[in-house]
């Protein structure tokens, strides 16, 4: 370590400290006099819908772009002019790390080594160390393009740490991993901020901003707050309520709410439905609905989250345009989606080992499970994109093996990555979405009209879906799933990496379509969309390991009444209650 | 079935403007194979001319006069490097400078004068071996000319050659037709191994396999694109070839449209078959190349199939272009009888058949 070094830590002075910087793209200011300072021995967050700025702030900090105008100091050099020393200083890992697929996780670590230029007598300790403290040291020989996500996480970011860096730069690493893996990359990061590292964790999901000791809030290139995240959150103190478990159907009380002016955002949580007010609006408002559903408005503790929507504007309204335009759906029978002893065996590995399941017609059924459990294959096997070793699953009373082409008109599917013709215009995309379900002429016209005035679609008709923000490229991937209006739609982790504005306008849409009985199954990997669903299964080492509302699966686990675990608790206890048994048999 | 034709055309609606909607990838699609017919056909010259030859004369005659006349006088010589001896001839052979040496002996205008046959002896460089080949054809043809001219009347023993088809033997006129075959083969295999791949890669293929789509649809609306494109670069080559090189067309135009048919056919068959079994398209494209560079090797373009270890003729049997190009050729330059373009045709059809197929069976096992 060099004494420069030293003196700035054993100082606590900043680690990193931006200086007025702004940064222009052709036709976008993608960062407008951002002035901010991160301290050694902490975790800081840095947190923002998609398209503030934030993966440009981190690659000006790692010296990989040139600000405009302003500066960034790291440990007291210039970004800029020293550019070289700034690379040895600082661990980035960007979004997508850049592992190599085709190398085993032994390899990308020994590439690695070689490009800090770590000297070879060093390397047997370093890989044991980094093995060791990312317990990755079992799958040595595995290839990184194999591992589940959380552990690519874990192995890029040992990759990050090769060089033993005073700054680490994590570039959304919680994206795509599930809660157990979560729960082990931030034991990690604290360890090294506990060591004096200065950490700056990049996020659109606000429980993990929530647990840094200081956030940076960004919002169309500016910074909107910065410091605690209690002090922002505490700033919403009195506006949050719940309407705790009101009779009859929560989502349009949820619906009516959001439409009321004096609120300005909410959500599902389980059988309840929690809002937060406009400032300085009184909740008074909701008391009708409160009452007609016979339930209690209850304040409760406001989450950074409540706290960030507030920040930006609020969220979008309850009433979903397209959901309106959907006719109601009705089926012959009430089972929409089921499966009998579901099997999927790749060679002697059993991903999906006899699953069973009934899915009831207007449900949201919500499939969880770490990495590797097996949901993406009992998913895939439901809408047809898997035959099954054993067992069968139907859609809508239709068996997929032997009515697939039928089975699949009845279906609406929607990715993660949105799968969108990037070669098409968005015109040229619905046409397509339209055409393979079979909609032809006046019908067809009339339908993509629909989806284009519902999801105001109509500037970017011309435009090809990757010059889309993210918002837009998810409404046009749910206009075109919904184009034939499917009684069934299969989500698969449709909110992953979105930040909290579009998903609440995605759900306030799913939420619609439920109303009007149109059944939703979604994986995910993000707790509190887990809330919206009815029921969620859960599973682990390919077997359903537990079925059942929200609620009660949180009830599960509750050690005494007054304690409420959130879900992501649920997940982890039931896991380990499932390998406690595992292990006593 | 009403359901199914609208979600074919959907889907080939889709492909087509996939491939050309964009003006870069258009101008890729149509530039380079056009660029490429005219680069190749002046560059592929199977001609032997402007040779540097050593000549080594120990005979002031009137017969070694009269041969070095010819050789001076052939489009075969540039230039004529006097050597003073045979050390020097090995010289410049050795360093390239030259391609062969003529030595001619002291006695050569003696021997002819005295009604022997006179001597001269060639030395050829055999790093350049076809080059060297055809080069000693050239001489032995120069020389005969200078014995006839020498002796009038007494060259009864040599044999007049003529050739057929393709009498003046322009190269040119064996080269164009084939190429265009070959730059079809390249571009169909290229456009199609890269289809499904792309999507695959992309994560639209999960959407389009979840939609009511078969597997037998999407390879067909795969097919189509690729189908067109190849259609017309051939159709715009073999027209370069007749009205822009003036090469004879004596065949039926009828009958190498409907084998054009069947090859672009065939290759979809293995470009879609590559592509079904690659995840991206980069080993799509290493797929393409493993197939076709072998292909044209030994499609009999370059070297005579018949020359070939037997192992490598049935191999031949299984590459579209080893058919197309004899139909092509023969329909180019020597108007092939159809019962000829027949038995070349049914491989192919043979071929596109079972690839076609197991593309199918491919893309069907992906939802197993």
């Amino acid at each position: 370590m060099s004494t420069a070094t030293a003196d700035a830590l054993s100082a606590s002075a900043p680690s990193i400290r931006v200086d007025g910087v702004v940064k222009r793209f052709p036709g976008v200011v993608a960062l407008d006099g951002i002035c901010a300072e991160i301290l050694p021995g902490r975790l800081t967050g840095l947190v923002g819908p998609d398209g503030a700025g934030k993966t440009t702030l981190m690659r000006l900090m790692a010296g990989l772009l040139r600000p405009d105008e302003g500066r960034i100091t790291l440990l007291g050099r210039d970004t800029v002019r020293d550019q070289g020393e700034i690379a040895e200083l600082t661990g980035y890992m960007p979004q997508r790390f850049g592992l190599y697929e085709d190398l085993s996780v032994m390899e990308n670590l020994q590439l690695y080594a070689e490009l800090r230029e770590l000297p070879a007598a060093q390397h047997k300790e370093t890989f044991e160390r980094l093995l060791d403290f990312t317990k990755l040291g079992p799958f040595t020989k595995r290839l990184a393009g194999r591992l589940s996500g959380g552990m690519k996480q874990k192995l890029g970011l040992a990759c990050a740490l090769m060089a033993r860096p005073h700054v680490l730069l994590l570039d959304e690493p919680g994206v795509g991993v599930d809660p157990v893996s979560r729960q082990d990359l931030w034991r990690m990061v604290g360890e090294l901020t506990d060591g004096g590292m200065a950490v700056l964790w990049s996020t659109a999901y606000l429980d993990e901003a929530e647990q840094c000791e200081s956030v940076l809030l960004l919002n169309a290139g500016r910074l909107e707050f910065a410091g605690k995240p209690e002090e922002l959150t505490r700033r919403l103190e009195g506006r949050s309520f719940r309407i705790r478990e009101p009779a009859g159907d929560r989502r349009r009380v949820l619906a009516q709410a959001l439409d009321l002016s004096a609120i300005s955002d909410g959500v599902i949580q389980g059988l309840s439905v929690r809002l937060v007010t406009r400032a300085g609006a009184s909740i008074d408002a909701v008391r009708p609905l409160a009452d007609a559903a016979q339930a209690r408005v209850e304040s409760v503790a406001p989450r950074f989250e409540d706290a960030f929507v507030d920040l930006l504007g609020g969220g979008p309204g309850g009433t979903s345009v397209i959901a309106e335009l959907m006719p109601p759906v009705a089926l012959a029978n009430d089972i929409a989606v089921s499966c009998t002893n579901l099997t999927r065996r790749f060679g002697d590995f059993t991903a999906t080992d006899r699953v069973s399941f009934e899915v009831r017609q207007g449900e949201i059924f919500g499939l969880l499970g770490p990495n590797g459990a097996g949901k993406s294959t009992t998913f895939k096997m439901l809408c047809g994109l898997l035959k099954p070793s054993a067992g069968s699953a139907h859609v809508v009373g239709l068996n997929l093996a032997k009515a697939a082409s039928a089975a699949k008109n009845q279906l609406g599917y929607m990715a993660q990555k949105f799968s969108l013709y990037g070669l098409l215009s968005v015109r040229q995309n619905l046409e397509f979405s339209a055409g393979v379900y079979g909609l032809s002429g006046a019908q067809k016209q009339e339908r993509i009209d629909e989806m284009i005035e519902a999801f105001e679609l109509q500037r970017f008709l011309a435009a090809e879906p990757n010059d889309l923000s993210l918002g837009y490229k998810q409404r046009l991937a749910l206009a075109c799933a919904l184009m034939h209006r499917p009684p069934v739609l299969f989500l698969d982790e449709p909110t992953s990496g979105v930040d909290p504005i579009t998903r609440r306008e995605f759900w306030t849409h799913i939420n619609g379509l439920v109303r009007k009985g149109v059944t939703v199954m979604v994986t995910t990997h993000f707790m509190d969309e887990a809330e919206y669903c009815d029921r969620v299964a859960l599973m682990y080492r390919a077997q359903l390991i537990a079925l059942d509302t929200p609620d009660a699966l949180k009830r599960q686990v509750a050690r005494h009444d007054d304690h409420e675990p959130t879900m992501e608790d649920a997940f982890i206890e039931l896991i380990k209650r499932f390998d406690a048994q595992a292990a006593a048999r | 079935m009403h359901a199914t034709l609208i979600r074919l055309r959907a889907q080939i609606v889709k492909e087509l403007l996939c491939l050309l909607r964009d003006p870069k990838s258009r101008t890729i699609m149509i530039g380079p194979p056009l660029i490429q017919l005219f680069v190749f056909s002046f560059a592929m010259t199977l001609e032997i001319q402007n040779v540097d030859l050593a000549l080594l004369n120990r005979d002031a005659g009137n017969a070694s006069l009269e041969l070095v006349q010819q050789l001076q006088a052939s489009r075969l010589v540039k230039r004529i490097r006097v050597a003073q001896d045979e050390a020097e001839v090995a010289r410049l052979i050795d360093t390239q400078e030259v391609l062969a040496g003529v030595i001619l002996p002291e006695t050569f205008s003696r021997d002819i004068a005295a009604g022997r046959s006179g001597t001269a002896q060639i030395l050829l460089d055999g790093r350049k071996a076809n080059a060297a080949q055809i080069t000693l054809g050239y001489l032995q043809s120069i020389a005969g000319n200078a014995s006839m001219s020498l002796r009038p009347g007494s060259g009864g023993e040599l044999a007049v050659v003529r050739h057929a088809f393709n009498p003046n033997l322009i190269y040119r006129w064996f080269v164009v037709p084939s190429l265009s075959g070959i730059l079809v083969t390249l571009i169909a295999l290229m456009v199609t191994a890269l289809s499904i791949a792309r999507e695959r890669e992309l994560g639209t293929f999960d959407q389009l396999l979840v939609s009511p789509c078969t597997p037998t649809e999407i390879i067909i609306a795969k097919a189509v694109p690729a189908f067109l494109v190849g259609t017309v670069l051939a159709s715009v080559m073999m027209s370069a070839a007749v009205f822009i090189f003036g090469i004879p067309f004596t065949g039926s135009i009828g009958l190498l449209f409907a084998c054009l048919t069947l090859f672009i056919l065939s290759l979809v068959g293995i470009g879609l078959m590559i592509s079904s079994i690659c995840s991206t398209q980069q080993q799509a494209i290493l797929g393409t190349f493993a197939v076709v560079v072998p292909a044209i090797l030994i499609s009999g373009f370059a070297t005579p199939v018949e020359n070939m270890p037997r192992f490598l003729q049935w191999l031949a049997e299984c590459i579209p272009l080893k058919h197309y190009l004899i139909i092509l050729q023969g329909s180019f330059l020597k108007a092939l009888p159809p019962a000829e373009v027949f038995a070349n045709a049914w491989p192919m059809a043979v071929i596109a058949a079972v690839t076609l197929t197991l593309a199918t069976l491919f893309v069907r096992s992906k939802l197993q």
